[in-house]
């Protein structure tokens, strides 16, 4: 009975969002204020309607329901109920009510927080995210319904793979989601521009909170990944250029440009037409990304089902967002007008140039991630373009853009000179200069990239103090007035850029400075590894709630002072019937000392990996660093300011 | 006139950036690819030499060896056409196992022995990498195709 409510409700939501993606653009065109107003209450119910959806699939997989296919496919009885409702997303058919769920979610914000925004607007808004909501909902409807009953019922479920239980399962799609699904938002307000002709300062004013908030998510969610993934894997690698990684990544990389290009919007109106085309692509992208991961004509963990007519859904859905929003782009563009004007060296021309780098990067890797499917398809070959292609390619790319990134905040905007910001960053340069040479020999080993590298973080470090300090300087105020004059958008544009700093310290530490070894041990054996002792203790057996463990037990030393202790595991998940390798790791602020079990070779020894990480959790610092950096922006006082106003003026 | 002399600059010098960008991918790109190839175009001699490239297909059964060290391996894999014994040092990914699909990366050496640096994991107990099915079928058009002349062995 439950699973029918959940599945009527979804047709329900699938009428109400062709009421929405209508009514209100249709209204908004023809001059019907009726219409117009239909907007508001559609989006709300469709919310209603897709979380009562979402809460019957949850309900039904708490409760154990194996009459229903997809819970049948993936739960099982013994599965602890966090990853019973985690499992929600584990498959094809949920992690698309999931994405439906979240666009709801961010369309019932934006019917909440658009209150500023002119009647037409709003309606044109909630009107593009409801025709979105129509294809995703249609898609689950008609080809990928998590619904669908399994008769007679199953008498228990096949189990979530094994690989997807583990607590990174319940944060990292979710998260993803938001922030994918969150440039949904950007590029309705783009689309709601074009269609009215009224791309101005405000329009970017309105877009940026909510573009800043999804790549905070988009931040954290990738973030979430790669840790999951270095934990789990059992490689130690951190980032893998797997290609449902550069899916996610793509949107990132466009969605960073789009909030630097939106500045610049909203600051001096230059821009208009980029800024739009960076809104279309950021959410194409993550359409793109959708269509990666879950049509599966792609090698991966993530890629479950191998569905044809699924992923000819998506694609056709695509062609038909993308086609139909550049066709839009290109009709509409010249309408936009210009912005003022500025000079080849001022903080437009470092952003744009920014802007430039970090889009050819997302080419680049697009490149890299579509061309074997491409062949693939035109049956040219099968090919596959590994972790050195984009090794290559990204450093000089990025090498340059974190460079500028410094230079920016420092640059005034329409006319910078050139003089003036030598001489201000002269120390900065100096310095990090300095360190990239004295640094690794003291660390005993220099590499051009390990030279690059750090030449890179710090002078993102020195350049951001030297910024703080003129800033601090030129108020000509008493310091705590000083810091008040910072605004907090400052701030987080500040410590965003400190965080790419020190993730990239995190990147060059660990590529340049890493070691691993697989050795044969038998118990009592030692292994050496970069002056850290690892003694085996042997293994023992652990009975976890659905699967059985052989646990490894190693003891590290240092200088005879023992101060961890790993428990790598090799489990079986006994439904599967599949096995699965836990990583044990020491982790550390400046290293992570971090092992896993190969196979049992007889005789009572195994094969074992061990790697040492140094500063390894810098990299995922840095992310957290940039994504507080995005809070903090939001949390400015002119966005609060408006709200009061706008309060005021209601009441 | 001075500022549109400017803006002509700014575009050229745009131009030339991605243009340098675009050559740079493009050679990273060209010298990053790595082609896929099946065990019967490997016995065939239609694979580049020196260069890494991949192979797919199944584990034969048994054919699992060991040596002392515990960590080089040797198995034979075979799109039941040909057979390509292929060598390996390093643990093997949790997947691993006789009869089940594989996709291994490496290059060729002189005796046609597959020396991989690196054997992919699979995810799932019942999923065949689509490589390793690509050439199960491949083999089996052409030996539809061609007189059927009995399983061949590697030289």
């Amino acid at each position: 009975m439950i699973p029918e409510i959940g599945h009527f409700s979804l047709v329900l939501a699938l009428l109400v969002a062709i009421v929405q993606g209508v009514f209100p653009i249709a209204g908004a065109a023809l001059g019907k204020p009726a219409w117009i107003a239909l907007a508001k209450p559609s989006a709300r119910l469709q919310f209603v309607l897709v979380a009562l959806a979402i809460f019957c699939l949850a309900y039904t997989f708490a409760v154990k329901d194996y009459s229903v296919l997809y819970v049948a496919s993936n739960s099982n009885s013994r599965l602890p109920l966090h990853y019973r409702v985690a499992a929600l997303w584990g498959g094809h058919e949920g992690s698309l009510l999931l994405w439906v769920f979240i666009l709801n979610i961010w369309t019932l914000a934006v019917s909440f927080f658009s209150k500023q925004l002119p009647q037409l607007t709003q309606a044109r808004i909630l009107g593009v995210m409801g025709l979105i909501s129509i294809g995703f909902l249609l898609f689950m409807l008609t080809v990928s319904n998590p619904f669908e009953r399994l008769i007679p019922a199953a008498l228990d479920g096949r189990d979530l793979n094994p690989l997807l239980q583990d607590p990174g399962m319940v944060f990292h799609p979710p998260m993803l989601y938001m922030g994918y699904v969150g440039f949904s938002v950007a590029f309705a307000f783009a689309i709601a521009a074009l269609l009215g002709g009224e791309l101005d300062a405000a329009w970017a004013r309105w877009s940026r909170p909510w573009t800043t908030l999804a790549w905070i998510f988009l931040t954290v969610g990738i973030m979430a990944g790669s840790n999951w993934a270095y934990y789990e894997l059992g490689w130690g690698g951190w980032w893998f250029w797997d290609a449902v990684e550069n899916a996610s990544f793509m949107p990132w990389l466009v969605g960073t440009a789009l909030i630097h290009s939106l500045a610049v919007t909203e600051k001096r109106g230059s821009f208009k037409a980029w800024t739009v085309l960076l809104a279309i692509t950021a959410f194409s992208l993550s359409l793109l990304g959708t269509f990666l991961v879950r049509s599966g004509v792609l090698t991966s963990v993530h890629a479950f089902a191998t569905d044809p007519e699924r992923g000819l859904f998506i694609l056709a859905f695509l062609v038909i967002v993308i086609g139909g929003s550049l066709g839009l782009f290109a009709w509409r563009a010249t309408s936009v007008g210009k912005g003022g004007s500025f000079s080849a060296l001022s903080r437009e021309s470092l952003l744009l140039s920014n802007n430039v780098l970090l889009v050819v990067a997302a080419a680049s890797v697009m490149l890299g991630t579509l061309y074997p499917l491409f062949l693939d398809t035109l049956n040219l070959g099968k090919i596959s373009v590994g972790p050195p292609y984009f090794d290559t390619v990204f450093a000089p790319l990025m090498a340059p853009a974190v460079f500028l990134m410094g230079i920016g905040p420092l640059a005034r905007w329409k006319k910078a000179e050139l003089p003036e910001l030598v001489v201000r960053l002269r120390w900065a340069f100096a310095v990090s200069l300095a360190t990239a040479i004295c640094l690794p020999l003291l660390l005993g080993r220099w590499t051009p990239m390990v030279g690059l590298g750090l030449f890179l973080a710090f002078w993102v470090f020195a350049a951001s103090v030297q910024t703080l300090w003129l800033r601090l300087k030129l108020a000509g105020l008493p310091l705590t007035g000083r810091l008040r004059s910072l605004t907090r958008s400052w701030w987080g544009m500040w410590l965003a850029h400190v965080g790419i700093g020190v993730f990239i310290l995190g990147v060059t530490i660990v590529k340049g400075f890493e070691t691993e070894t697989a050795v044969r041990m038998h118990p009592g054996d030692v292994a050496h590894l970069s002056g850290y002792d690892f003694v085996f203790d042997g293994v023992s057996e652990v009975q976890g709630p659905n699967y059985t463990a052989t646990q490894g037990n190693l003891r590290v030393s240092r200088n005879q002072r023992e101060f961890a202790s790993l428990h790598p595991q090799k489990r079986l998940y006994t439904v599967q019937n599949m096995p699965m390798t836990e990583a044990g790791i020491a982790a550390g602020l400046w290293s992570d000392k971090y092992a896993s079990l190969g196979e049992a070779l007889g005789d009572g020894s195994w094969s074992v990996r061990i790697y040492y990480k140094p500063m390894v959790n810098w990299i995922w610092g840095g992310c957290l660093l940039m994504a507080a950096g995005g809070a903090l922006a939001l949390s400015d006082r002119r966005y609060r300011i408006k709200r009061k106003q706008e309060a005021a003026a209601t009441a | 006139m001075k500022s549109r002399h400017k803006r002509l600059a700014l575009i050229g010098g745009g131009i030339v950036a991605v243009a340098l960008a675009i050559t740079l991918i493009l050679s990273a790109f060209r010298s990053n690819i790595v082609f896929f190839y099946t065990p019967t175009q490997v016995a065939n001699g239609e694979v580049p030499k020196d260069t890494s490239f991949r192979i797919g297909g199944m584990v034969v059964e048994d054919s699992l060896k060991r040596q002392a060290d515990g960590l080089t391996v040797h198995f034979v894999v075979t799109d039941t056409v040909k057979n390509i014994p292929v060598s390996y040092q390093g643990i093997l990914p949790d997947l691993f196992k006789e009869g089940k699909g594989v996709v291994a990366q490496g290059v060729l050496d002189q005796d046609g022995r597959f020396i991989a640096s690196n054997v992919l994991a699979k995810h799932d107990e019942n999923y065949m990498p689509p490589e390793a099915a690509e050439a199960l079928k491949r083999a089996k058009a052409a030996d539809t195709a061609q007189s059927p002349d009995g399983v061949g062995r590697n030289s």
